[in-house]
């Protein structure tokens, strides 16, 4: 079968992945308070540093709940959270001690074989290690032994808590302080598991790494923690997907992801980000409330996130860079799709500190149905960042006239020799265009997403092979029906 | 059997009717051409034909291939053999030129039970007739029409009916903004696929670009309606004489 063909039979089907695994769960019982921030690390088996950070960052998460000082600013509207309704833990039942992955339960293989996730030999093939997250708990982590030998550890990040409990010490927190924002501020106090890697001095990743996030559990927050690490002169390629199942209620999904980049590393990141949206008239979905934030710490370093973000029914989020190493380098390239009733604000902060550093801002947001797509950027030039650099190019693009697309760049520059440079465009899908496609042969759905596809290549060409593929899928697959 | 049979065709866009009655019947093989001057509803002919939905058939009929093309999608009559070549061809960003039309082509096949082509086979094949056209290779990655002169668009506009290989080839004022060399490339290309299986509809302001495509036959479209037709001697006489010859015979159909 083609790709064409596919794409096609993609544009046909419902949200595919909307099934539910029945597990047996070891959960909390919902609610939050410190009594609940004790249990988690209990039943994690924390040390002592983990509590008293946890705790903290539940302190200040309880006062700032206390001055309802939750964030207001975004473009997006949605009912108020009930946080003491949620279970902030909930893990598959272990047996016991996994050794491989015959022992993982036969449905959680079966889940992820309905996902695509080719756990075992494609994904050997592929070449392609997996720490799949199911739920909360990682139940299987393959290429341990491929990684280890080239020095890399990756493994979730509960288990770099217990075995590498420094590293977990020196770095959790230095980018996004648990003060960082409301949400960042519980996530530090509840987040149950996530990936950690350190990639060494001079070593270049042997392999791109993947995770697979997934909320199985009813009425779970996942909160997800993510600490990637290079090491002077190291290069990792980290790839993030995710897919949830259909759920009536709203869940809410809280991550944080710091990335470091010492001197001379690379960290490039890309997200395809496919959490539920709701259906056709906006109920259910997922709140995607994430922190993300990479720090070019050393001179020379360079961080690039790339995402499409075609899920959730509400998403907040903003990789962003902080530039704080001489000529380091800040890129940050997305594509945001909105449909039927999604909201999405989204966009990046490149915060130039060092001299010489460069950012790069490509974003492409659609909006289709009833959906509200904003872009939001802040591009600050600090005092001493002579010499910086940044471009920017921020494009909508609209599907009907119910949708909405709105611009919000902030730009705040304190040194006269920096060069910033912005275009931004909006504009609405070509009916010419389509007729043009359909008189040779090509029809409209498959002609709007052949639009839609070239209109995003400037991102896609950014992702890994594979990642492009499931992205182009995962955009026909989004804009099914939006065209009459 | 006639390849295309347009019966009493009425059409309107935006409210307004433009073709006011046409007949006009179309055999396998044959070359027609439409002249008229501005605004006489040549395009909007080309438009219907091809199935834009802006375009409002009001009343009459089309048949296409012993089918009934107003029951058609513009991609159905596009898979049934009808190919319009653009008088202004849109810019696709992003999409390769090769990737557009391997996907086109495809539909095509696929649509006639014809198995689809993989990259391998469809690249030599583009690669020729682009040859054909005398248009660099390096328009295969180019995105579609971007950033292409406008010589360069009718080019390519030939270079896709060559690879679709329709049964009826509709030319919208190919001719318009071509240098004189770039006519004579755009007629070979056109001539060499020339076949007893193949009809043109050459739609044209002017009678230059007949000197190098020879029609069999010459209509006169004055203010939506057929008001003349004869052979291709018709086209020079127009010529020399100008539109307004045609008019005492238009009955009031202008001023």
């Amino acid at each position: 079968m083609s790709s064409v063909d596919q794409i096609q039979d993609l544009t046909k089907q419902e949200y595919k992945w909307g099934f539910v695994t029945s597990v047996e769960e070891d959960r909390l019982p919902p609610g939050l308070n410190e009594d609940v921030v004790r249990a988690l690390v209990a039943k994690k088996g924390e040390p002592d540093f983990m509590l008293e950070w946890r705790l903290k960052a539940y302190r200040h998460w309880a006062s700032l709940q206390a001055k309802d000082a939750e964030p207001k600013w975004a473009n997006v509207h949605y009912a108020p959270i009930d946080y003491q309704a949620i279970s902030y833990y909930s893990a598959p039942k272990a047996k016991k001690e996994l050794k491989s992955l015959d022992e993982v339960d036969p449905e959680i293989l079966d889940t992820y074989a309905k996902l695509g996730i080719p756990l075992h030999e494609q994904k050997l093939l592929a070449g392609v290690a997996v720490d799949a997250v199911f739920d909360s708990v990682s139940v299987a982590t393959t290429f341990k032994a491929k990684l280890a030998e080239a020095g890399v550890i990756f493994c979730s990040f509960s288990e770099a808590v217990k075995n590498h409990p420094d590293l977990v010490k020196k770095y959790l927190g230095s980018v996004v302080p648990y003060t960082d924002n409301f949400f960042a501020a519980l996530n530090s106090a509840v987040f149950s598991d996530g990936s950690f890697c350190y990639v060494p001095k001079g070593v270049r990743c042997p392999m791109e790494l993947s995770t697979y996030f997934r909320i199985n559990a009813q009425n779970t927050g996942q909160f997800e923690r993510t600490l990637i690490i290079a090491d002077e002169g190291a290069y990792v390629s980290y790839l993030e997907g995710c897919t949830a199942p259909v759920r009536d209620e709203n869940q809410l999904h809280a991550a944080v992801v710091e990335l470091i980049a010492h001197d001379n590393a690379t960290i490039k990141y890309s997200t395809v980000q496919n959490w539920y949206p709701g259906d056709k008239e906006g109920k259910g979905g997922i709140y995607n409330f994430v922190t993300k934030r990479g720090k070019c710490l050393g001179k020379n370093s360079k961080i690039s996130w790339t995402q499409v973000e075609t899920g959730s029914a509400i998403t907040w989020k903003y990789p962003s860079c902080i530039l704080q190493g001489d000529n380091s380098v800040g890129e940050f390239y997305s594509v945001a799709l909105t449909n039927n009733y999604q909201q999405a604000d989204t966009g990046t902060k490149m915060i130039h500190i060092g001299k010489n550093t460069r950012s790069t801002i490509v974003s492409k947001g659609i909006s289709a149905g009833h959906g509200q797509n904003t872009y939001r950027g802040g591009v600050k030039i600090l005092k001493g960042a002579k010499g910086a650099r940044n471009y920017t190019q921020c494009d909508s693009l609209l599907i009907g006239d119910k949708c909405g697309a709105h611009t919000f760049p902030y730009i705040e520059v304190k040194n006269a020799s920096a060069r910033m440079e912005h275009e931004a465009s909006t504009s609405k899908i070509g009916e010419d265009q389509i007729f043009y496609l359909q008189q040779r042969g090509i029809s409209k759905e498959e002609a709007v997403s052949m639009i839609i596809n070239g209109f995003c290549k400037a991102v896609f060409r950014e992702l890994p092979m594979e990642f492009a593929v499931e992205a182009q899928k995962l955009l026909s697959i989004s804009l099914e029906g939006s065209v009459g | 059997m006639s390849l295309l049979e347009i019966k009493n065709l009425h059409a309107s866009v935006n409210g307004v009717e433009i073709l006011k009655g046409i007949d006009l019947t179309i055999n396998p093989g044959e070359v027609h051409s439409i002249m008229g001057p501005n605004g006489s509803g040549k395009s909007t002919l080309a438009g219907v034909l091809a199935r834009r939905e802006s375009y409002e058939v009001t009343r009459g009929q089309i048949t296409f291939n012993g089918k009934d093309l107003l029951e058609m999608k513009p991609e159905e009559a596009a898979c049934e053999g009808l190919f319009l070549a653009f008088q202004y061809p849109v810019e696709i960003p992003g999409i390769s030129n090769a990737y557009f039309l391997r996907t086109a082509l495809n539909a095509v096949r696929k649509y006639r039970g014809q198995e689809e082509l993989d990259a391998m086979d469809f690249l030599p094949l583009l690669r020729d007739r682009m040859r054909l056209l005398e248009m660099d290779e390096k328009f295969l990655n180019r995105p579609v029409n971007e950033g292409f002169s406008g010589g360069e668009k009718k080019r390519n506009e030939i270079v896709q009916m060559a690879v679709l290989q329709p049964t009826l080839a509709v030319l919208d004022e190919t001719d318009s903004g071509l240098d004189i060399d770039a006519l004579k490339v755009v007629a070979n290309g056109v001539n060499s696929m020339r076949s007893k299986d193949r009809s043109f509809l050459v739609v044209t302001h002017y009678q230059r670009l007949l000197n190098y495509i020879v029609p069999d036959f010459v209509h006169v479209l004055v203010n939506g309606k057929i008001v003349k037709s004869g052979g291709k001697e018709l086209a020079l006489e127009l010529e020399e004489k100008g539109y307004g010859w045609t008019e005492p015979e238009t009955a009031g159909a202008r001023r």
